[in-house]
């Protein structure tokens, strides 16, 4: 098998279980207190990490980056489950991540940085990253910054890949309906934007995270400062989708009519 | 007057502390080792512990195949390996003290249980790594260690068993019935022991392959007590025995075992010499257990402050959503927004919590870093001692205090003990060693101390506060739907203060290293410490705490020489009304201390926090809060202590022949106004005495106490303020939607 030559696009979002409101600065809108709340990887970044970390261990002689835009201190924190989770190396682009960032300023940024990507090699070149994000969901990063590279193979919600041993690969991507479509590729580089895919979160091994550790400090240290200030952006308002809440007590009913009932609602 | 004004504060907390502020209040912040240890024990303890609990496994008493199944989580994520040396299988470098409080406090924070499971591991292995020989250190960590990858291989688990059934081993461990005696000594051969040991209580028994024993010797061939290895393979009997009914810590193995086997007496912990035919132990099993239960108890003190910690966001969240969704509460309204924290007492006592929770974490893992710091310098210690030719006992105690008075110097001159400049490399050498020892020494004081403080202050008030935080709850609290488990966490926390020594083990111990003079000039010197950090943050309560622990020196010392109204000695080991109640004292003070030590250091690092402002300024309201109740606390039993066993005065006491008539008093208030007040005791015109419950009491020769004491509610200004702020900080902070666990 080739070996593959992955560069997953990634950055931090707050822990999705904590409470998310936007709020309105000078500089935009922003999240309330997002740099105190705890953050990890994306999550369908993070999918597609775990997905790019395995395909390497089946091709020797391959690399996986992580190349990430976000802040350098939440990063970090990330970096002590992730790094304990996967191995890679890490290229980080210390800006904001949130999800008002503007995603052209994003995926230029993220473009440059992996163009300059010492010993990568564009024939081995799959570009990873989520389909969409946990920040705010545009859905449209990855596919410009494949662009921006000149890649025009592209796949979004990416549930599986299948390498063949030419260097081919078939590709299943969910599209509407509930069903999946079925690719065939000849080769990198090309665009996976990954759903949730099917590796599941590899649980926390502090020995491996500390041997990747030390690739990691460097870049994390390395982290250069970057300006993503959109020109022109604005905002007109931002909130969250509100809750509806209707109780209604009642005694004694099946669980098929309850069912019967949440259909009709729905429909 | 001149008053300082405090900053004005206009930050207080916007979301719970997270790991970077944890990180700098604890010390860990450089060390990405810990870090991660943290993140892996947490997903253990958040998923497949919480799962457990949830699931209703801490119904059953029986060791079940679930219950094992965390084993093997704690296998994989490193959890297992943390305890051993890199050479044994281990990865994390150089002591393990924090490491092992951190996971403790990880595990704890769902399921105490699951924490005793991991480290009583720890406690089995603790007497051979402490005490072991470097052979068995190896064999037994090595067989511990999980397999590596490609290794197929079960690892060993182990347990220590010290307790034995009533009337034996308890609190009292010196009442040993365990005995070995010799089974076979042939010439030049190792001599084979039959060991009979009867266990009580001991933790991992469900499935330990191997367990390190206590035993007194039968036989007239073996010298004292020491501590075996008992396998489960060995010759004879390895009965796991009955299977304790216990309420509490329902994750762990616990049972009494029964042995009668034959070892090689090469499984005698630390070795042994042969003398005139008789097998001595190098290592006596009190001498073990002391080296090992000092450490341990800090891992178990640290339990009970995670789940004090761990209880204050379900708590917010039952209050915030108490009225959400009823008919009468529209959303915005202040009912809706707030629920039961619109009520003050309903937030203080949360501040009370919290803030119980900070000292008790601050304490516990100050304790574990005491022994880091111990840990190195004991090792030194021991090759010098050893060069010496003093391989511990009386030796080493004389050895150890000769080198007090350059300790003591050491710390007068507040530096390390300077060599001099131009000196021969044999002055050199020889200061050199005086100046390890000298570090052991004042290092060792203060371990002393704060390991028996934080297991006692931490568990034993620890399952009081706990309580406090489920009527938070109302009736959910006491039902296993409790979010945060908070009903076992209350009911675990009495397990914390028991094993390993229950609370009147660690007062035994505090009444005698919080007298040893080197700890005692070492707190001297915090006193001034804590007032400059109240001149520059006042806010902290350091200044009301200085006050306490000046009042608390004052006492201890008043009480050492001091008697009782019949002339007997106050402060001796014997009477422990007065020197167990000085060491609770002493206790409350420690925790709050280290609370403040802990937000300066966070105070000093805010910017490696991110923006630590708003966290930085609430914290310090909940170290004054806390600060306010130690001093409370502590002034009310030194009080207790200093005027409480003199005796009441009577009429007839010679002293009241002699009061003041009233209209005396009268007639010089004129011209002294106020000295009325100064004469508590005055005679009515017909010479009798007033109606009253009786004669009051003098502070006499105390009068000293008495300034002291009225300082320190002086210093109490402001306290209340600070727990107002704390409490609408917390109406205010963003809590996570729904809670992190069971995941
Ligand atoms: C779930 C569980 C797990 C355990 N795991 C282990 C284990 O793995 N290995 C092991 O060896 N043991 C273990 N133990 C035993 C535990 O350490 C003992 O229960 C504990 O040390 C107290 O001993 P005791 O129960 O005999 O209490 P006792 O000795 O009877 O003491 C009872 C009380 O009497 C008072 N008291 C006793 N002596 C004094 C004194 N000198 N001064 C003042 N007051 C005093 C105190 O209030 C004390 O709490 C475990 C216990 C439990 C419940």
């Amino acid at each position: 098998m080739n070996p593959l030559h992955i560069v997953v696009c990634g950055s931090v979002v707050p822990d999705p279980l904590q409470t998310l409101e936007p709020v309105t600065t000078a500089a935009g809108p922003e999240l309330k207190n997002e740099m105190l709340l705890p953050a990890v990887l994306d999550p369908w970044a993070a999918c597609s990490l775990y997905e790019a970390a395995h395909l390497a261990q089946l091709s020797s002689g391959s690399r996986v980056w992580l190349v990430c835009l976000g802040p350098k201190a939440k990063v970090q924190q990330a970096m002590m489950s992730l790094a304990q989770k996967a191995a890679f190396e890490l290229v980080l682009l210390d800006g904001p991540a949130h999800g008002f960032a503007d995603a052209h300023v994003t995926a230029e940024a993220l473009a440059a940085a992996i163009a300059g990507l010492a010993g990568l090699d564009r024939t081995h070149l799959l570009l990873f990253g989520g389909w969409e994000s946990a920040s705010r969901g545009q859905g449209v990063t990855l596919q410009m910054v494949g662009e921006r590279l000149g890649i025009t193979d592209q796949f979004q919600g990416v549930d599986r890949i299948a390498l063949g041993d030419d260097g081919s690969f078939e590709v299943i991507e969910r599209v509407e309906g509930g069903k999946h479509l079925v690719s065939r590729c000849d080769g990198p580089p090309a665009v996976l934007g990954w759903a949730t895919g099917e590796r599941g979160e590899p649980r926390n091994d502090p020995q491996m995270g500390m041997k990747n550790m030390r690739v990691l400090l460097p870049a994390l240290q390395k982290a250069a400062p970057v300006a993503v200030s959109a020109e022109g952006l604005k905002y007109e308002g931002v909130r969250v989708p509100t809750q509806q809440r209707q109780t209604r007590i009642v005694k004694d009913m099946s669980p098929e009519a309850i069912a019967q009932e949440l259909l009709a609602w729905m429909q | 007057m001149a008053t300082v004004t405090p900053a004005l504060q206009t930050e207080s907390l916007r979301t719970l502390p997270g790991d970077p502020v944890r990180q700098i209040q604890w010390r860990f912040a450089d060390r990405y080792d810990l870090q991660m240890l943290v993140q892996a024990v947490r997903e253990v303890a958040r998923g497949p512990v919480a799962r457990l609990v949830a699931g209703g496994a801490r119904q059953s008493h029986e060791w079940t195949p679930e219950k094992h199944a965390l084993l093997e989580a704690f296998d994989a994520s490193g959890i297992t390996a943390a305890f051993l040396d890199v050479e044994n299988g281990g990865y994390l470098e150089g002591p393990k003290n924090l490491a092992l409080a951190l996971i403790a406090f990880e595990l704890a924070w769902v399921d105490a249980g699951a924490a005793t499971a991991s480290l009583a591991g720890c406690l089995a292995l603790s007497p051979i790594h402490e005490r072991g020989t470097p052979e068995q250190r190896a064999h037994y960590m090595k067989l511990c260690a999980p397999a590596a990858p490609g290794e197929d291989r079960k690892p060993w688990r182990g347990a220590f068993c010290l307790t034995e059934p009533l009337p034996y081993v308890g609190v009292d461990t010196g009442m040993l019935s365990g005995k070995v005696r010799i089974a076979e000594w042939k010439d030049g051969k190792e001599p084979l022991l039959q060991v009979e040991k009867r266990g009580r209580f001991i933790t991992n028994m469900g499935f330990a392959n191997f367990v390190t024993a206590a035993v007194d010797s039968g036989d007239q061939r073996i010298s004292g007590s020491c501590v075996v290895i008992l396998e489960e393979t060995d010759p004879g009997i390895f009965d796991r025995g009955a299977v304790t009914r216990k309420l509490v810590h329902q994750l762990s193995s616990t049972s009494d075992p029964i042995f009668s086997l034959t070892v090689p007496a090469s499984r005698i912990v630390g070795g042994y010499t042969v003398k005139d035919g008789c097998i001595v132990p190098n290592f006596s099993h009190s001498e073990i257990i002391e080296a090992v239960f000092r450490r341990t108890r800090v891992t178990v003190a640290i339990m009970t402050s995670a789940k004090l910690l761990s209880a204050v966001e379900p708590v917010v969240r039952y209050q915030r959503n108490r009225f959400r969704g009823a008919e009468q509460t529209t959303p915005g309204s202040v009912r809706h927004e707030l629920g039961l924290q619109q009520r003050e007492d309903a937030l203080h006592r949360v501040v009370d919590l919290w803030a119980m929770g900070e000292a008790s974490a601050a304490l516990g893992f100050a304790a574990a870093r005491a022994f880091d710091e111990l840990d190195p310098l004991e090792k030194q210690k021991d090759a010098i001692l050893a060069a010496e030719g003093i391989n511990g006992g009386r030796a080493e105690l004389k050895k150890l205090k000769s080198v007090w008075p350059a300790a003591l110097e050491h710390l007068r001159r507040g530096s390390g003990i300077e060599t001099p400049l131009v000196a021969s490399r044999d002055v050199l050498e020889r200061e050199a060693k005086q100046d390890a020892l000298a570090r052991y020494v004042l290092a060792d004081a203060v371990a002393g101390v704060l390991c028996p403080a934080a297991k006692l202050w931490n568990t034993g008030l620890g399952a009081n506060a706990m309580r406090e935080a489920l009527s938070l709850m109302g009736g959910y609290g006491i039902t296993e739907d409790c979010p945060g488990f908070l009903a076992y966490k209350w009911m675990d926390a009495q397990l914390e203060a028991t094993y390993e020594g229950p609370e009147a083990v660690q007062r035994r111990n505090l009444i005698v290293t919080m007298t040893h003079d080197l700890f005692l000039e070492q707190f001297r010197m915090w006193i001034p410490e804590m007032r400059k950090i109240a001149s520059r943050r006042p806010g902290t309560g350091a200044c009301e705490l200085a006050s306490a622990m000046r009042l608390w020196l004052w006492t201890y010392e008043h009480l050492r020489t001091a008697t009782d109204a019949e002339g007997a000695k106050l402060y001796n080991s014997a009477r422990q009304g007065v020197t167990f109640r000085l060491a609770d004292a002493l206790c409350w003070l420690l925790a709050s201390r280290q609370q403040i030590l802990d937000v300066m250091e966070l105070d000093a690092k805010q910017a490696e926090a991110g923006d630590a402002e708003g966290t930085v300024a609430f914290l310090s309201d909940l170290c004054h809060v806390q600060a306010a109740r130690a001093a409370g606390e502590a002034g009310r039993i030194c009080a207790e202590l200093v005027y409480g066993y003199n005796a009441h005065p009577s009429w007839d006491d010679p002293l009241h022949a002699g009061c003041f008539l009233s209209e005396e008093l009268d007639a010089w208030e004129s011209c002294a106004p106020g000295i009325a007040a100064y004469a508590l005791d005055v005679l009515q015109p017909d010479g009798s005495h007033p109606e009253k419950a009786g004669p009051c009491a003098q502070c006499g020769e105390n009068a000293g106490f008495q300034r002291l004491r009225n300082q320190l509610d002086l210093c109490l200004t402001g306290s209340q303020l600070a727990k107002d702020r704390a409490a609408k900080a917390l109406a205010q902070v963003m809590i996570p939607a729904v809670p992190d666990y069971p995941r």
